[in-house]
C-alpha cells in the first residue's frame, strides 16, 4: 500500500495505525450492469474502471451503461412494476425489512468498500453512514402498509418507473434515500450511481438478489452523465430523482419541462454556520469542524460559511485553528483518520482553482501544518478568513475542506447575510439562547436549520432545499409524496 | 509590585465582589452537553496500541495517585499502600513509581513515611473531606495539621453548598485562605465534587473560580458520590485549564477521580488530555488519577504486554 497513516501529531503519544482489514470485502475484478434481476454486460460492452481515491488503486472495471441499456432496463422496471404495485403494502414492507437487515448483517463489508471506493474515512462509513443506510430501510417499510394514513388521501398510488441518479459523496447513503421510499411506495426503480463510485450500488444489487426481491424492481445501471441524461430523458420514466450538482440538476429540469414526469431535486449548498458571541465555544468549534471537514466537506449541506459575531471572532478563529491542528488525515482506513482522500482528481482540481481563487481576491488562507500522502487525492483542510460577500469563495460551492469564515455585529446583519446566497439547503445556529434560536432559524431560508449540532441526519426528518439548492423533499412523511400520486 | 497572595491573584478585579464575580463566571461561554458529550465519546474511540500502549501504560501508573480514604484505614495499611506506591510490581522493577499516595490527614505522617527516599508524595483529604461541611476555622486547622506532618499536597472540597446558593465569593475566600495555609511546601489541589454541582456550566464555572483562587489543580470529585469523574467532566475541565493558561499564562493540573478502574478507560482520559489542553499535561505534575484500583489493572496489563499472557488478580499485589 502506497499511503502510510499520515498524522498532525509528533508527540510521544503517537496512535498506532489500526486499519480495517480489507479481506472481510471481496470485490471482483469486473463488474455487470444489474437489469431484471441479472448481472448482464453492457450491449456496447463498454467498460469504466473504478479507482480508490486514496492510493488510486484500479478496485473493478465495471459495466457502461448506454441508451440501449437504459432502454432494457426501463422495460424490465416497467414489466416489475405491474405486480409490485399491486401486492399489498405489508407485503412490500417484508422485502425492505429484509433488505434493512441483510445491510445491517453486511455493514461491516459495506463499510469497508464505500471507504475503499470513495476514499471517506472508516468512522464515518462504520458510524454514520451504514447505519443511517438501515436506518431509511427500516423506516419507509414501516410506511409502506400505512401510506392511506401519510395524509395524502385514503388510496395514494404509485407513478411508476423512477429514474434516479444518485451522487458519489454519500454512494450508498444516497442510494438508501431513494430506493427505500420509491420501493416502500409501490414504484420500481432504475439507479445510476455515480462513475466515480458504482461499486456499493453493485454490491445493493447483490443483496436485492439475496433478499428475494422480484426481477426487475431494482435496476443498477453504472455509467458517466450522458447514461443519467438518457434516463432521465427516456419516456417511459414516471418520475426523476437526483441529487448532485445545480449545474446537472437545471439540465434535468430543462430536459423534463413540459413532460408529465414528476421531478425532486437535491443539488448545491453554500451553507451558513452562524456563531453569536453567546455560543457554547468549544462545541461551536466541533460543530464548525463536523460542518465543514465532515466527508471531506464533500457535503451538499455542509456550513462552508462560517458566519462568526465579531465579538468573539479572535477567540474562536484560535481555538479553530488549535482544533484542526490535531485533525488527523490519512489512510481511509484507519480508524483513527479524521479527513480521508478527495473523491476523485477533477474534484481535487476543482477545490485547488477554487481556493487559488479565494487567494487571488486577496482572503487570507490557513491550513495546519500536515503531510499529504504522496499517492491519491488529497486536500489539507483549509480555512479562509477576511472573506467577505462579495469573494468567489463565499458564493460557489467547493465541495472540499475548505471553510470561509465572514463576520457580522447584528443578527439581522448575521441572517441577511446568511440568506444571501443562491442556494438554501442548510443553515446552522450556535447560541444559548433559546429564544433566538427560535427567532433566527424562522427567518433562516435553508432546508435545514442545526441549532447547536451539524450535519445530524434522520431518516423521520425531511431534507430538501430552497433556490438554486432543488425542490421536493427526501425522508420523513414528506419524502412519500415525491413518489406518490397525490 | 504586588507583596500579598491576593494581589498576585490573576483576574484580581473580578473578585472585588460577589456580583463582579458571579458576572464573571457567568459570562464563561455556555457548555453544551449533547456536544460535550459527542466529543468524549469521539476520542474514545482513538486506537491506542503496542508502543503507545505500553507508553500510555507507564505514564498512566506514574499519574496515579494511590489512595485509601476509609474510616477503617490504619497505619499498616498505610505502610503497605506507600511500598506499594514506591514498588508498584515487585516482580518487574522497570515499573514506574505512582505519584502520590493520598491518605486522610492524621495519616499523613506514617505515609510520609512510608514513601521515604522515594519520588512518590504523599498528598491529604483536608478541610473536612468529603462534606466539606465545618467552619472554616476548623477546615484550615485541618490543612495546618496535614502541611505540618510533612503533606506535599492537600486536596480540598470546596463548599458545594455556598456555591449552589450562588455565594461565589465564600467558595473563592475559602480557597485563598487554604491556599494560604498551604504555604509554599504544599500543592493545592481543589475538589468541585462535580456529581453534586450537576450541569455542566456550574462545572466550568467552578474550574474558573478554583484557578482564579489559585489551585494548582482542579480535581472532578471526592470518589464518594454516585456521579464522579467521567470523560465529559474532565474533558470540560481540560478545556477550562486550556483556556486559563491561554488568558493568564498559569498552567494548573487536572485531576479526575473516582471510577476510573480499567486501563482502556485510563487511557482514554489520557487521549483526552492529548488532544484538549496537549502534551504539556502529559506529565504527573499537571495530571493526575486519583484512584484505588486502577493501578492494579494497569500492572496487569502491563505484564499481559511484557509477557504476552495475562496472568491474573494473584500475580499482583492487593495493596
Amino acid at each position: 500500500m502506497a499511503s502510510a497513516s499520515v498524522s498532525a501529531f509528533t508527540s510521544a503519544f503517537e496512535y498506532a495505525p489500526a486499519p480495517e482489514s480489507r479481506s472481510v470485502v471481496d470485490i471482483a475484478p469486473s463488474y455487470g450492469l444489474f437489469i431484471d434481476g441479472e448481472f448482464v454486460e453492457a450491449a456496447d460492452g463498454r467498460v469504466f474502471k473504478t479507482v480508490s481515491p486514496s492510493t488510486e488503486e484500479v478496485l473493478s472495471e465495471v459495466a457502461q451503461a448506454g441508451e440501449a441499456d437504459v432502454e432494457r432496463a426501463v422495460k424490465a422496471a416497467r414489466k416489475a412494476f405491474e405486480k409490485w404495485s399491486a401486492l399489498p403494502g405489508s407485503e412490500r414492507a417484508k422485502y425492505l425489512f429484509r433488505i434493512a437487515r441483510i445491510i445491517q448483517e453486511r455493514s461491516r463489508e459495506l463499510a469497508v468498500l464505500e471507504t475503499l471506493d470513495n476514499g471517506k474515512p472508516i468512522k464515518e462509513t462504520r458510524d454514520a453512514d451504514l447505519p443511517l443506510v438501515a436506518a431509511h430501510f427500516f423506516y419507509y417499510a414501516g410506511w409502506a402498509d400505512k401510506l392511506g394514513h401519510a395524509g395524502f388521501g385514503a388510496n395514494p398510488r404509485p407513478l411508476g418507473v423512477a429514474g434516479q441518479v444518485i451522487p458519489w459523496n454519500f454512494p450508498l447513503l444516497m442510494l438508501a434515500w431513494k430506493i427505500a421510499p420509491a420501493l416502500a411506495t409501490g414504484n420500481t426503480v432504475v439507479l445510476k450511481p455515480a462513475e466515480t463510485t458504482p461499486l456499493s450500488a453493485l454490491f445493493f444489487a447483490d443483496i436485492c438478489r439475496q433478499a428475494g426481491l422480484p426481477k426487475g424492481v431494482v435496476n443498477i445501471l453504472p455509467g458517466y452523465g450522458d447514461t443519467g441524461a438518457a434516463l432521465v430523458a427516456h419516456p417511459d420514466v414516471n418520475k426523476v430523482a437526483f441529487t448532485g450538482s445545480t449545474a446537472v440538476g437545471k439540465a434535468i429540469a430543462r430536459t423534463v419541462a413540459g413532460t408529465r414526469k414528476k421531478v425532486t431535486l437535491e443539488l448545491g449548498g453554500k451553507g451558513a454556520n452562524i456563531v453569536f458571541d453567546d455560543a457554547p465555544i468549544d462545541q461551536a468549534v466541533e460543530g464548525i469542524v463536523t460542518g465543514i471537514f465532515f466527508n471531506q466537506g464533500q457535503v451538499c449541506c455542509a456550513g462552508s460559511r462560517l458566519l462568526v459575531q465579531e465579538s468573539i471572532q479572535d477567540e474562536l478563529l484560535d481555538s479553530l485553528k488549535r482544533r484542526l491542528s490535531t485533525l488527523r488525515l490519512g489512510d481511509p482506513l484507519d480508524k483513527n483518520t479524521d479527513i480521508g482522500a478527495i473523491n476523485s482528481a477533477e474534484q481535487l482540481s476543482r477545490i485547488t482553482s477554487l481556493v487559488e481563487a479565494g487567494e487571488a481576491e486577496g482572503a487570507e488562507r490557513w491550513s495546519p501544518a500536515c503531510e499529504l500522502p504522496s499517492a491519491g487525492y488529497w486536500f489539507a483542510p483549509t480555512l479562509f478568513t477576511n472573506v467577505t460577500q462579495a469573494h468567489t469563495i463565499a458564493r460557489d460551492e467547493i465541495f472540499g475542506p475548505v471553510l470561509s469564515v465572514l463576520t457580522f455585529r447584528t443578527p439581522d446583519e448575521a441572517v441577511a447575510k446568511a440568506n444571501n446566497t443562491q442556494y438554501g439547503l442548510s443553515a446552522g445556529i450556535w447560541t444559548e439562547k433559546g429564544s433566538r434560536i427560535l427567532a433566527v432559524a424562522n427567518k433562516l431560508r435553508a432546508g435545514v436549520v442545526w441549532s447547536n449540532t451539524f450535519n445530524k441526519f434522520d431518516p423521520t426528518s425531511p431534507f430538501g432545499g430552497y433556490k438554486e439548492s432543488g425542490f421536493g423533499r427526501e425522508g420523513g412523511r414528506h419524502g412519500l409524496e415525491a413518489y406518490l400520486d397525490v | 509590585m504586588p507583596t500579598t497572595a491576593s494581589t498576585a491573584l490573576p483576574l484580581k478585579d473580578v473578585t472585588a465582589s460577589d456580583s463582579t464575580l458571579r458576572r464573571y463566571l457567568h459570562g464563561l461561554p455556555g457548555v453544551d452537553a449533547v456536544g460535550l458529550e459527542a466529543r468524549a465519546a469521539s476520542l474514545g474511540t482513538r486506537s491506542i496500541k503496542t508502543t503507545a500502549k505500553a507508553y500510555a501504560i507507564d505514564l498512566a501508573i506514574s499519574m496515579v495517585d494511590l489512595t485509601t480514604l476509609e474510616g477503617a484505614d490504619t497505619a499498616g495499611k498505610v505502610r503497605s499502600l506507600g511500598a506499594k506506591a514506591v514498588r508498584p510490581d515487585p516482580t518487574d522493577r522497570t515499573a514506574p513509581a505512582t505519584a502520590a499516595v493520598c491518605v486522610y490527614p492524621d495519616m499523613v505522617a506514617v505515609a510520609k513515611e512510608a514513601v521515604a527516599g522515594s519520588t512518590v508524595k504523599v498528598a491529604s483529604v483536608a478541610t473536612a473531606f468529603p462534606a466539606g461541611r465545618a467552619a472554616l476555622a476548623v477546615k484550615l486547622a485541618d490543612v495546618r495539621d496535614a502541611v505540618a506532618a510533612g503533606a506535599d499536597e492537600i486536596d480540598m472540597v470546596i463548599d458545594r453548598g455556598a456555591f449552589l446558593a450562588g455565594n461565589y465569593l465564600k467558595v473563592y475566600e475559602e480557597i485563598v485562605a487554604v491556599k494560604e495555609a498551604c504555604g509554599a511546601s504544599a500543592r493545592l489541589k481543589v475538589i468541585f465534587e462535580t456529581g453534586e454541582l450537576s450541569t455542566y456550566d456550574n462545572i466550568r464555572r467552578a474550574s474558573w473560580l478554583g484557578m482564579i483562587a489559585g489551585a494548582d489543580f482542579i480535581k472532578t470529585s471526592t470518589g464518594k458520590v454516585a456521579v464522579n469523574a467521567t470523560p465529559a467532566n474532565t474533558l470540560l475541565m481540560l478545556e477550562a485549564v486550556r483556556d486559563f493558561r491561554a488568558q493568564t499564562g498559569i498552567q494548573v493540573g487536572v485531576k479526575p477521580a473516582g471510577g476510573i478502574r480499567t486501563t482502556k478507560d485510563a487511557v482514554k482520559f489520557l487521549v483526552l488530555v492529548n488532544e484538549t489542553a496537549g502534551e504539556d499535561w502529559l506529565d504527573n505534575h499537571w495530571f493526575r488519577f486519583g484512584a484505588s484500583s486502577l493501578l492494579n489493572d494497569l500492572l496487569m496489563q502491563r505484564q499481559k504486554l511484557a509477557t504476552g499472557r495475562y496472568s491474573g488478580p494473584d500475580y499482583v499485589t492487593v495493596d
